[in-house]
């Protein structure tokens, strides 16, 4: 056993797993070999794994490096001002929010599916990217609201404490 | 920094990032052969990306991908479990679900009941606001696993090479899956490839990898929440943790964890509570689309627009524009045939309008995900059945005056038929009791089949004559 798990890397069940996935992705591609769309198909497949590592990638990369934006933040401020809470959460959790919902709705905002929803269901997509902008907004002025408020109570904590 | 004043300080005052957790070094991962080459492999010096301090969130590591890991263990079967079964739905046995010869990969054929109602309503709604949920937590996974697809040496054994190559399968099917679905459901097809056969046998593919990954990954899955921080086995703590007490997960063999770690500005629970709150947002504005009291929250759909027509004010897949028939045909003029019995059954709308008239209460629920409960009204198709000749059909074939569409046509069970609740519609109100108006040109009048937890589009509109059959029989 101890010479397998030296040749191969991994117990015999890590072998069979990922034998079988392949086998079963290798029957569907089998099955879709004499389809005229494959090619279409494979762009798209690939296009969606490089797309993500492309898009999300250096997005990912940033999301972990919010200590450099909130030194740079710092320089042009200073420090004679202590922090009494930290603002960068209250930046994420909007961002995030709008974002997402932005990405899975993203046909709809941007009206691409329009002309196939007109001839579908009579009617248009107008209007729908404005309620994101409200959406997006109310997240970012929620957060904001929140954010004063807790400001607030740490000032007022400070000052008795004092 | 133990007491909770010099905590707070420290996050106050100290801008430069500390380094929680002492020195911190790369466990060397388990070598398949040959050993020695990977060894000299991991020694070449690499920029960023694959650099392992290019990632540097504290947070990261094999606990919280575990946590990931359970919710969407939990998650995706429901969505892969009620998108086969759409399929089903579809009717196999008839050759109307698409894509076709599936080969072995379906589940078990059976005949879609009809009761519960709203069950169709039930699980394509599950799939599609199911997998629109799960988004956030699905990208949530991938930020938490990005450092290994940087991970150098790119491959360590042939374990690993073979891994690498299956999770292609996993993380490309899911992706594929995902954009392929939300794109369909808001009517963006600039694909270049038919939908129904892309998105079924990409979901095999997601399923290959799948299954796979969960049988590789799953101990340590289990091991990592069950050990909890420094194997204490208290769950809890990791998210008691204030963002000040937050430590980063130890360095394991699994290269999640950051070599390098920036101090928290983000706790445990914060981060949970961000995707899951993501999550959460995403299930306010997209529930509407299927329940109709939530239906005002759904700003984000396109579904979830009215057409302020009173009893006739719910979604349409398909206008009479759309369907390219020509209104003279839905007018006086218009008979439905009935046949499968000794002789043709012909009938006006006022015929229709004098036999015994049957009210429901039914849902009409798309594969695009939207539902919603109406009041109808019409002739059971069980009398008209019997009106045909044919009381104990076997399936029963309903065309439309349109041609054109795929959907123009369908074929229904026997249980389909025979249900108390099977109608061919005339008339439609709201769910609550609200006035009853004819169907509107765009909703099928001069009548429409509606049957009970069936695909939206199988409920035939502008419906042009039914066919009774039995199996083998005089039809």
């Amino acid at each position: 056993m101890s010479l397998w798990r030296r040749l191969y890397g991994a117990d015999p069940l890590h072998l069979l797993a990922v034998l079988g996935c392949l086998a079963l992705s290798g029957y569907v591609v089998s099955l879709l070999w004499e389809d005229p769309s494959w090619v279409a198909l494979l762009i798209w497949f690939v296009g969606a794994v490089i797309g993500h590592d492309l898009v999300l990638y250096p997005l990912y990369a940033l999301a972990d490096q919010p200590v450099v934006l909130a030194r740079w933040a710092r320089r042009r401020y200073g420090r004679e001002r202590p922090v009494l809470v930290p603002a960068i959460n209250h930046v994420r959790a909007p961002v995030l929010g709008s974002a997402v919902l932005g990405l899975i709705y993203l046909p709809t905002i941007t009206r691409h599916g329009e002309d196939a929803f007109r001839f579908t269901a009579g009617l248009g997509m107008e209007g729908i990217f404005q309620h994101w902008l409200l959406i997006t907004a109310a997240l970012f002025l929620g957060s904001a609201v929140v954010y004063a408020a807790r400001c607030g109570f740490a000032a007022r904590k400070q000052k008795r404490s004092v | 920094m133990t007491t909770e004043d010099a905590t707070e300080q420290g996050v106050a005052e100290d801008p430069t990032p500390g380094r929680p957790g002492g020195v911190r070094t790369a466990v060397e991962p388990e070598y398949g052969f040959p050993a020695p080459l990977f060894r000299v492999a991991a020694r070449i010096p690499v920029p960023p990306p694959f650099h392992p301090r290019t990632w540097r969130s504290p947070l990261r590591g094999t606990w919280l991908t575990s946590v990931f890991g359970a919710v969407l263990l939990v998650g995706l079967p429901i969505v892969i479990l009620t998108g086969l079964m759409s399929y089903i739905a579809y009717g196999p046995q008839f050759g109307q679900a698409i894509p076709g010869d599936v080969g072995g990969l379906h589940l078990p054929f059976f005949d879609w009941p009809t009761d519960p109602s709203w069950f169709y309503r039930l699980t394509q709604g599950l799939h599609v606001v199911g997998g629109m949920v799960l988004t956030p937590i699905v990208l949530a996974k991938l930020w938490s696993v990005v450092p290994k697809l940087f991970a150098w040496p790119p491959v360590t054994s042939v374990a690993q090479l073979l891994e690498r190559i299956s999770l292609l399968a996993l993380v490309g099917g899911i992706l594929f899956e995902f954009v392929t679905g939300l794109m369909n459901s808001q009517y963006d097809y600039s694909w270049g490839f038919g939908f129904y056969t892309a998105h079924y046998y990409g979901a095999w593919v997601f399923i290959a990898g799948f299954v796979s990954h969960v049988v590789i990954k799953l101990p340590t899955m289990v091991r990592a929440l069950r050990s909890g921080p420094h194997g204490t086995g208290a769950f809890a703590r990791w998210l008691h943790d204030s963002p000040a007490e937050t430590e980063p997960e130890p360095m394991d063999s699994h290269g999640l964890a950051a070599l390098d770690p920036n101090r928290p500005t983000l706790s445990r629970r914060g981060l949970l509570g961000l995707v899951g709150g993501g999550s959460l947002l995403v299930g306010v504005f997209s529930i509407g689309q299927t329940w109709d009291a939530a239906r005002p929250l759904a700003l984000l759909s396109p579904r979830g627009q009215s057409y302020g027509d009173g009893p006739n004010d719910f979604q349409i897949n398909r206008t009479l524009a759309g369907s390219g028939i020509n209104p003279v045909a839905l007018g006086d003029g218009w008979r439905l045939r009935l046949t499968g019995g000794s002789g043709e059954v012909s009938l006006s709308r006022a015929d229709l309008a004098a036999m015994p008239q049957h009210t429901a209460v039914l849902p009409i629920a798309c594969v695009e995900g939207w539902s919603t409960t109406r009041t109808w009204s019409g002739v059971r198709l069980r009398d008209l059945a019997a009106l045909a000749g044919v009381p104990a059909p076997d399936n029963a074939f309903v065309a439309s005056v349109e041609t054109a569409g795929a959907f123009a046509r369908a074929t229904l069970q026997s249980n389909q038929v025979l249900d108390e609740d099977s109608l061919l519609a005339l008339r439609v109100g709201d769910d609550d009791g609200g006035p009853m108006a004819d169907l509107s040109p765009d909703h099928g009048y001069p009548a429409r089949v509606i049957v009970p937890a069936l695909p939206g589009v199988h409920n035939t509109k502008w419906v042009a004559s039914i066919d009774f059959r039995r199996r083998g029989g005089a039809a």
